[in-house]
């Protein structure tokens, strides 16, 4: 790829380096979210893309190299500016307080707000589009607390969906949800960063739900080392069998590739 | 958006304020009735009455409002800060300084403004302590911090079983009643109004913060908050608010805690409501629990810290037993 800037990413890393607790995550990592784009990061448990996600969010440093967000490097950015670009799925959430679905949902507008002001109807409009469309609405004024695995993470969708970010960074976006949620939600979602011209990256471990949605395929073998490229380039028998320590086996289904242990 | 059930609480919490304020003002060991009051503050007659009324009670029931809401707010402060639903304004161990501190003025024979000033500098040498010791590098953590706070307490609580064994028995009197609490030499200066006014207009500006904080560090940094910043801001002004506190009236319980959960009960989850919120009945609460410590066994007085417990303890119970059964359906 040539080294000149590319003013209409979303996202760039250059030659970024990671690593935690002195285990290297990735070397010399170029990566490029284009507008309507959809990443998807793969590799063994303990690889990094958590950590990976979380740089890419500013949540922390990395090791060298830079990261660019619409252009301009992440650290000239400040949280609050950054946060209504920038939205992220946890693996989990934490509710310690007691609080209801829509309350939750709204959180989302916080980065949207001016100092000691209050959310507006359209905030309120917005976080209960994105309840419909995950198809919650009806539990808007249920306690967190007493939702399920399922529907909670349903409300962190909807909760980043409210947020409108430019960049949708979502860690393991498939938790907890059954195969029928886990379609739609990244149906939504995909629907969504088209329309919108938006940029996605998700660090899952399901090869099939990566293949399915993505554009580009970031596959981490483990120090430091990795693979980039499309899912035809990388999501081979080999690429894959290599990265996870077991056989794996590619078949083509209805014009779709499947992935499954040997 | 602010939901009308909320603007209505907190109108209630007004129209409760100025009636608890003029219960205080009734209560006490002379006789001065809702009548007599309402005419001196309407109409000021110089007299015995107006005497009591301007010089005792009202300082008194002021000292007693200040020092409720200060403890309210800070208890709400401390438990998002630790992230722990039983947080109180004394976890950290600001009160075991200003105690040994006060305690230590007591021994020397000093009494009223200066036993406060004491336990002020002494909350101030605790801030700074855990401050010191559990500050590391570059992360803030609440396990840190609490355990941090809760070994340097221990080490308090030690240093005020010596100061108590070890002194003579009339300012062992002074100092139980301190350490239980008590408004009786009370007053409350410009300064800890000026403290409480200041500390609410902080927390307003970052209530909103404060509500995305509460869901954890990481998704409120992600939500566009500065986290170690707002940690630092928010110990800094709850242990003020305590420490003010403390100066004014010794170490007060449950008021900080139950405070908070009572009106997240009702309702009262978002903390641009909350605060506010709590300021008001923890003045309301602290106000209405010196009338009964004044009253209960008149002349002689309770010390107001042992009617808040006997009031606080059976309703933080029920408050868990009801959270307990909420969670459970």
């Amino acid at each position: 790829m040539s080294s000149t800037p590319h003013s209409n990413l979303i996202l760039e890393t250059r030659d970024l380096h990671l690593s935690i607790a002195g285990t290297a995550i990735c070397k010399h990592l170029t990566l490029h979210v284009a507008p309507g784009q959809c990443v998807g990061i793969l590799g063994q448990n303990g690889t990094g893309k958590t950590t990976l996600l979380h740089t890419l969010m500013g949540l922390r440093g990395a090791a060298s190299g830079e990261i660019l967000l619409e252009g301009r490097h992440l650290n000239a950015w400040s949280r609050k500016a950054l946060a209504t670009r920038l939205g992220i799925l946890f693996q989990s959430t934490q509710d310690i307080m007691p609080s209801t679905v829509l309350e939750t949902a709204l959180l989302g507008r916080h980065p949207h707000l001016a100092d000691w002001q209050w959310e507006s109807v359209l905030d309120e409009q917005v976080a209960r589009d994105a309840l419909a469309a995950m198809g919650i609405a009806e539990l808007a004024q249920r306690e967190v607390n007493s939702l399920s695995g399922g529907e909670r993470q349903r409300l962190a969708v909807a909760a980043l969906l409210t947020q409108q970010p430019q960049l949708f960074l979502l860690d393991e976006p498939g938790n907890h949800l059954d195969i029928a949620y886990q379609v739609q939600a990244l149906n939504l979602l995909r629907t969504h960063v088209l329309a919108q011209q938006a940029g996605l990256c998700m660090a899952t471990h399901d090869i099939n739900l990566a293949a399915r949605y993505c554009d580009q395929i970031l596959l981490l073998l483990g120090g430091g080392e990795f693979l980039l490229g499309t899912c035809a380039h990388v999501l081979t028998e080999e690429h894959l069998s290599l990265a996870y320590g077991c056989q794996i086996r590619r078949v083509e289904l209805e014009g779709r590739a499947v992935f499954f242990p040997a | 958006m602010i939901q009308r059930q909320q603007i209505v609480l907190l109108l209630l919490l007004l129209a409760l304020t100025l009636l608890s304020f003029l219960i205080s003002f009734s209560s006490g060991s002379s006789q001065l009735g809702f009548a007599e009051v309402i005419a001196q503050l309407l109409n000021r007659e110089p007299g015995l009455e107006q005497q009591i009324l301007y010089e005792l009670r009202i300082p008194r029931s002021t000292a007693a409002f200040v020092t409720g809401a200060l403890l309210a707010m800070s208890g709400v402060i401390m438990q998002v800060l630790l992230r722990n639903p039983l947080a109180d304004p004394y976890i950290l161990g600001i009160s075991g300084g200003a105690a040994v501190a006060a305690l230590s003025a007591i021994s020397l024979g000093l009494a009223g403004y200066w036993v406060s000033y004491a336990a002020f500098f002494g909350a101030l040498l605790s801030i700074v302590i855990v401050f010191g010791l559990a500050r590391s590098s570059h992360n803030w953590s609440a396990t840190r911090l609490l355990l941090t706070g809760i070994v340097v307490s221990a080490g308090w609580g030690a240093l005020i079983n010596i100061i108590l064994s070890t002194s003579a028995n009339n300012s062992v009197y002074s100092m139980l009643f301190w350490l239980m609490g008590d408004l009786s030499v009370s007053r409350a200066g410009f300064f800890s109004i000026l403290i409480l006014v200041l500390g609410l207009l902080v927390m307003m500006y970052f209530a909103r913060s404060l509500n995305v904080l509460s869901r954890g560090d990481l998704q409120a940094s992600a939500l566009g908050v500065n986290v170690p910043r707002l940690k630092l801001i928010l110990y800094f002004t709850a242990s003020i608010l305590t420490a003010c506190a403390v100066s004014i009236a010794g170490t007060i319980g449950f008021v900080g805690l139950v405070i908070p959960h009572m009106l997240r009960l009702l309702g009262a989850r978002d903390h641009r409501v909350l605060i506010p919120a709590s300021l008001l009945l923890g003045g309301n609460f602290l106000m209405i629990a010196d009338s009964f410590a004044r009253t209960v066994i008149a002349p002689q007085q309770l010390p107001v810290g042992v009617v808040t417990a006997v009031i606080g303890v059976p309703v933080f119970l029920l408050i868990l037993r009801h959270t307990g059964r909420r969670v459970r359906e």
